[in-house]
């Protein structure tokens, strides 16, 4: 094992990657650097070619076309078992007639590493496991197995350690505990992970980039919060959490900021957010940046009036709310539940304002409702 | 009280047909082999006597037949499983939508006579068959050797016999393997053949036990094909046993080999099944 590609380290680099099946193209023209040290998601719905990314990565398939790099060395057409890159499967694939001991030694013993025992035990007291370390797999819970997947992978400290959907069979109590400690492992063992997932609470929870991906493309890449306070796209506006996204012109400008009336009603926005490209425009805000006024209250900033309160769901640290507007289109406003006004009521006749700093613009000919399809509590994909 | 007795009442056909055909029948074997001749020239006629030296002289008079029933057995176990193993994990891991279909035509041999199958391979092996003119061109084998009433015949039917015995369960062993784990294994550091002894054979090792219990078993105590394509040379324990029985009627002799061959069965498949380790593996 000493050769080039397993003692490789440096940052992941897809370049131009596509990967054809047939005529579809899973994953299409894909480029990417991760850097090293980056925990790092890869965000889509099913089918997306966020899984297949993951694979060849991996080195379980071969792209079509393009070169991956790890460092300075090109990995593109190197065996798994000769890549520093460890994966946590989706169904953890723990090996049922190994002891949990041997499953985590695993690969140390390929390798030939000389202090197994030493090592397989740090390893399971970082996932705080010591004492199931002779049971068999199908002895442990779903999270206990999920744990020792990721033990049996971080015990070789690979370059690179790529999670697929690996909480995706845990229940959402388990999913929220392990989402921190997985995050608190990564900075504990300081490896580049790579985390693919169709949950986009999970990918902002844990990673520090996303890439978020639709049709085998990357459609917006960034922080999490970036990724929500900027998306370029509907798909990323939609798909990480919710958006309004009502459709204008825009008629002028004003400093930094960009004029554009919607349905008779003026409101700005700022221009570093606008990604129109012609006069057409979708003002974007998100649902929380919305305040609701009855029509006596001053209001400032954007003003849309003339809503009609639709449908009220009381949530407990808020209250959403559906609002009717003049032009038929119904907006969602969360409203925290902190100011001591009380709520409002069903067919009661309101104005919505929110400072013009939260508006995005997205392009006027995008399709608004692109990324809304998708449930992101839909069972994992198996591509 | 009715839910305790249901599971007794099922059991209840299968234990009768048991009891009828073969709990008896053992104890009337058993009895027959230690019986002495009337004398008297009244062939065929016997009396309970007693007389255990009866396995000891049917064992000295027949132990290279008795050697050699399980050396064939061994060897064409052994084949079949060299043969079935690929054949299994094809089916299990390429077959995709032909799964099915290709397990039908390992068992569409079944849909002929065991007998005449067997027939068909002395046509196969003979002088005019497809296997030793072309095999005696290339010089492999001389211009005199034959190949029908050889040992290679008797084991090359036994291999082919019982090779779905040996497919099947291997088949079904191997299919229940996630092929994920094979993967994982690949993610870890180990190379293709290393995945195959360290996780793909012990996975596997149900099917190897069963298909090899299944193959060896009854291969050790066959005799068609020896008595199809065999010659008195290759004669083994299953021949001894049904000419005993049937040509010179010394049922005592006969009755003695088949309880000494089932013993030695038992005692070879509990050593192999302690060795194989399956209890762990389920």
């Amino acid at each position: 094992m000493a050769d080039v590609a397993s003692s490789a380290r440096g940052d992941l680099k897809l370049l131009n990657i596509t990967k054809t099946y047939g005529d579809f193209n899973a994953v299409n023209d894909l480029t990417l650097t991760i850097p090293e040290g980056s925990f790092f998601a890869l965000l889509g719905p099913s089918g997306c070619g966020k899984t297949t990314t993951l694979r060849m990565i991996a080195g379980l398939e071969e792209p079509t076309h393009g070169t991956i790099s790890l460092g300075s060395t090109e990995i593109t057409h190197t065996k798994p078992y000769q890549r520093p890159i460890n994966t946590v499967f989706q169904n953890y694939a723990l090996f049922p007639h190994l002891s949990i001991f041997e499953n985590i030694a695993f690969g140390l013993r390929r390798r030939g590493i000389k202090d197994v025992d030493d090592q397989v035990n740090k390893a399971l007291a970082l996932v705080e496991l010591p004492h199931l370390a002779q049971r068999k797999p199908t002895q442990l819970s779903g999270g206990q197995q999920q744990r020792i997947a990721l033990a049996r992978a971080i015990v070789n400290r690979p370059a690179l350690l790529l999670l697929d959907e690996p909480l995706g069979a845990l229940d959402l109590k388990l999913r929220r505990q392990m989402q921190i400690e997985l995050k608190w492992i990564q900075k504990e063992v300081g490896l580049t992970f790579v985390h693919v997932t169709h949950d986009q609470e999970e990918a902002m929870t844990m990673a520090d980039t996303i890439a978020v991906m639709n049709e085998g493309e990357i459609e917006q890449m960034g922080s999490p919060a970036e990724l929500y306070d900027n998306p370029k796209t509907a798909f990323v506006a939609n798909f990480l959490g919710q958006s309004n996204l009502i459709k204008g012109t825009i008629t002028g400008n004003d400093g930094d900021k960009l004029v554009a009336e919607v349905f008779g009603q003026k409101i700005s926005l700022p221009k570093n957010r606008s990604h129109a490209t012609d006069n057409s425009i979708f003002a974007g805000i998100r649902p929380e940046k919305f305040r609701i006024s009855r029509l006596e209250t001053a209001t400032s900033g954007n003003v849309l009036s003339g809503g009609k309160i639709e449908d009220v769901s009381y949530i407990g640290v808020s209250t959403q709310y559906q609002v009717v507007m003049p032009w038929g289109q119904e907006l969602m406003v969360f409203e925290q539940n902190d100011d001591g006004v009380a709520p409002f009521s069903v067919g009661e006749s309101v104005n919505i304002s929110w400072e013009p700093i939260f508006t995005f613009g997205l392009r006027g000919d995008e399709d608004a409702e692109a990324g809304t399809e998708v449930n992101p509590d839909e069972e994992p994909d198996s591509e | 009280m009715k839910k305790v007795r249901t599971p007794y009442l099922l059991l209840l056909p299968g234990m009768g047909f048991l009891l009828i055909f073969f709990i008896i029948p053992i104890f009337n074997l058993a009895q027959t082999s230690t019986q002495t001749a009337l004398g008297g020239g009244d062939t065929g006629q016997y009396k309970q006597t007693f007389r255990f030296a009866n396995y000891v002289d049917a064992f000295v008079e027949n132990r290279e037949q008795f050697a050699r029933s399980f050396v064939y057995a061994i060897i064409a176990t052994a084949l079949a499983l060299l043969i079935a193993y690929p054949l299994a994990y094809a089916i299990a891991f390429k077959g995709g939508r032909l799964k099915n279909v290709m397990l039908v035509l390992v068992v569409a041999p079944f849909f002929t006579s065991f007998l005449l199958r067997t027939i068909a391979w002395k046509q196969i092996l003979g002088e005019e068959g497809f296997v030793v003119p072309p095999l005696r061109a290339l010089g492999i084998i001389s211009q005199s050797t034959t190949l029908t009433s050889s040992s290679i015949a008797v084991v090359a039917g036994m291999t082919y016999n019982f090779l779905p015995f040996m497919t099947l369960p291997l088949y079904a062993s191997i299919d229940r393997i996630d092929p994920r784990t094979l993967e994982a294994s690949g993610d870890l550091y180990a190379n293709g053949f290393t995945t195959f002894r360290k996780v793909t054979l012990p996975l596997s090792m149900p099917g190897v036990v069963a298909g090899t219990l299944l193959t060896f078993i009854p291969a050790a105590g066959d005799y068609v094909n020896a008595a199809i394509l065999g010659s008195p040379q290759t004669k083994m324990l299953g021949n001894v046993i049904e000419s005993r029985y049937f040509r010179i009627v010394d049922y005592p002799t006969a009755a003695a080999l088949s309880f000494t061959l089932m013993a030695a069965i038992l005692i070879l498949v509990t050593i192999y099944v302690r060795r194989a380790g399956t209890e762990e593996l389920v």
